[in-house]
């Protein structure tokens, strides 16, 4: 029997396929350590999108034309790779959203608004991002239900000793939670958080944002409720992503959004709703947008999401090992073992916004700020840092420019 | 004089290290305050008048150096000016004074101090203040 050895991925080839490297920033080539706000693009994807553009566009879903037809295939094939790329059951659980942002909220309305009362209580994390965070506190607020948060350790790990505290504050019926710190790079212990919270009849909201670009998903492994991710921050366009639920959920839930395509019969009298997922897609969808994010999907899956993973585990080594260098240097987070390819830290004397001024300079561009983690980093002690994030195109020479660049920032602040 | 030279040129990096009218005032006539959620700068003034005269006047904050930098350099211009004179204080004045070239994102932190300042003086002395700050109790630059 032949055995295959792990698929390498070689990040220098792969580099090629983005035309971004080929634009030089303050006249020096571009070390993007930025990917976790939004990744680059390859050409795979870009063209995907002419070409449909070019040869199948049309509006979908109602025409009886041929070209309809091509460009109603195209867009509910990508639905098919998105369904496959997180291994949900059916078609039927994938539901096109703008981007993870609206993948929450669309839970948040759809289903607390109708679940959700006094005595009742939402969990989420201190380290959620704002975006599963908000639309929790706010829907809580507007039908009485109790609001909580599963407080972070130091190292910026969930303290899930608090659980049973947080149990004895109300009936828990949701925990929202991210499989993967955009600010930290922690990857949650989500096995234990789902056992707990279906324990207590709660649904599990998962924000998988920072997941599925860098590490395999799989929503029937995970045992959680609903999934949500964008396509813009695994090589896809911008508005797109995508909201996983189980159908049992997703057929019990009111609408979202109302209006063309989501509807099965009109009157004046009264509406009755599409089957699911197009009872969640209402209005013209960005057609050439899921179209890209299914190629993106096929680039990835090239090349490989175990070996992205492994070589993101590599970078985050090499880095944090080489930032533990520059004295004054703050690392936050868990080991590498237990996060992705996201370091944030902070450089003592120097603030991050001067931080990522002064290695722009240097053609590195780095995120400084709150990373829309304000509980966070009010649970830090900090107001900001900054943060360098790797991906499938990052290289090791890309964090020893951004070392230099510390040290050029110490040495000007000295 | 490369680009990065030119914004961290040594007078801000100066008032950075060492701040002017830093601290606070025992018994001020007002106070104000503002952040940059942005960039999570932050800025507390503190205001003290004899008559309309700004007798004395100091800050607090935290954030990156050219915020801090600049609300400094800001003590020095207004301090025994009169607040009607720093009202009217356009945001080039301010700017010339800094004298480096900033970004628009870098412009919000530059100006942040200016602002907290024109937000104290109408609280004290009922000065203008441009339209969509009035009533405001902080403020803040996004």
């Amino acid at each position: 029997m032949a055995v295959t050895a792990p698929r390498e991925l070689d990040a220098r080839s792969l580099r090629a396929d983005f035309p971004i490297f080929e634009h030089p920033v303050h006249g020096k080539p571009l070390a993007y350590l930025d990917s976790a706000s939004s990744s680059q693009k390859p050409r795979q994807v870009l063209d995907a999108m002419r070409d449909f553009y070019e040869t199948s566009y049309a509006n979908i879903h109602r025409g009886v034309y041929e070209l309809a037809e091509r460009s109603t295939d195209a867009y509910e094939g990508a639905r098919e790779k998105v369904r496959a790329f997180v291994n949900a059951e059916s078609e039927r659980e994938i539901v096109f959203t703008r981007n993870v942002t609206e993948a929450l909220n669309l839970v948040a309305y759809g289903w607390g608004l109708d679940n959700l009362g006094p005595g009742d209580l939402v969990v989420v994390t201190e380290m959620e991002h704002h975006s599963n965070f908000v639309p929790w506190q706010y829907i809580a607020e507007r039908t009485g239900a109790g609001f909580a948060a599963i407080p972070v350790d130091e190292r910026g790990e969930l303290r899930l000793e608090e659980l049973e505290a947080i149990a004895a504050r109300g009936r828990v019926k949701v925990l929202a939670c991210m499989l993967v710190s955009n600010s930290l790079g922690t990857i949650n212990p989500l096995a234990p958080l789902v056992e707990w919270a279906h324990e207590q009849g709660a649904i599990v909201v998962v924000d998988a944002a920072q997941a599925v670009p860098h590490k395999p998903v799989d929503v029937q492994a995970l045992g959680c409720d609903f999934l949500g991710f964008t396509g813009h921050k695994m090589c896809g366009p911008t508005g797109i992503g995508a909201l996983w639920g189980r159908a049992e959920l997703f057929e019990g839930m009111s609408p979202f959004e109302l209006g063309g395509h989501m509807i099965r019969k009109v009157t004046v009298e009264r509406t009755t709703w599409n089957e699911i997922p197009h009872k969640f897609e209402a209005g013209t969808a960005a057609i050439a947008e899921a179209v890209g994010l299914g190629a993106a999907i096929d680039y990835l899956g090239e090349a490989g999401p175990d070996a992205i993973e492994r070589h993101e585990r590599e970078l985050t080594e090499y880095a944090l090992g080489r930032l533990g260098e520059i004295p004054g240097l703050r690392v936050f987070g868990p080991p590498a073992e237990r996060r992705v390819g996201i370091v944030s830290f902070d450089l003592e004397g120097v603030h991050p916004h001067d931080v990522a001024q002064i290695v722009d300079s240097e053609g590195v561009a780095v995120r400084a700020g709150h990373h829309c983690n304000q509980p966070l980093m009010t649970r830090l002690g900090l107001a900001a840092t900054t943060r360098a994030s790797f991906y499938l195109y990052t290289l090791p020479e890309e964090i020893d420019r951004l070392v230099d660049g510390l040290h050029k920032a110490r040495k000007l602040f000295a | 004089m490369t680009e990065l030279d030119s914004l961290y040129r040594e007078v801000i990096l100066d008032h950075y290290k060492n701040p002017r009218g830093h601290g606070i005032i025992d018994a001020p006539d007002v106070e104000a305050e503002g952040q940059n959620p942005l960039c999570g700068d932050e800025v507390s003034i503190a205001v003290a008048f004899d008559g309309d005269t700004i007798r004395e006047v100091r800050f607090q904050g935290r954030g990156c150096a050219i915020s801090q930098a600049a609300t400094s350099m800001l003590m020095d211009m207004v301090k025994g000016r009169t607040a009607q004179e720093v009202a009217a204080l356009s945001r080039e004045d301010l700017l010339d004074e800094v004298g480096i070239p900033l970004t628009p994102v870098r412009l919000k932190c530059a100006l942040l101090g200016l602002g907290v300042l024109k937000l104290a003086l109408h609280k004290g002395k009922g000065t203008p203040l441009p339209d969509e700050w009035t009533g405001l109790e902080e403020l803040e630059l996004s």
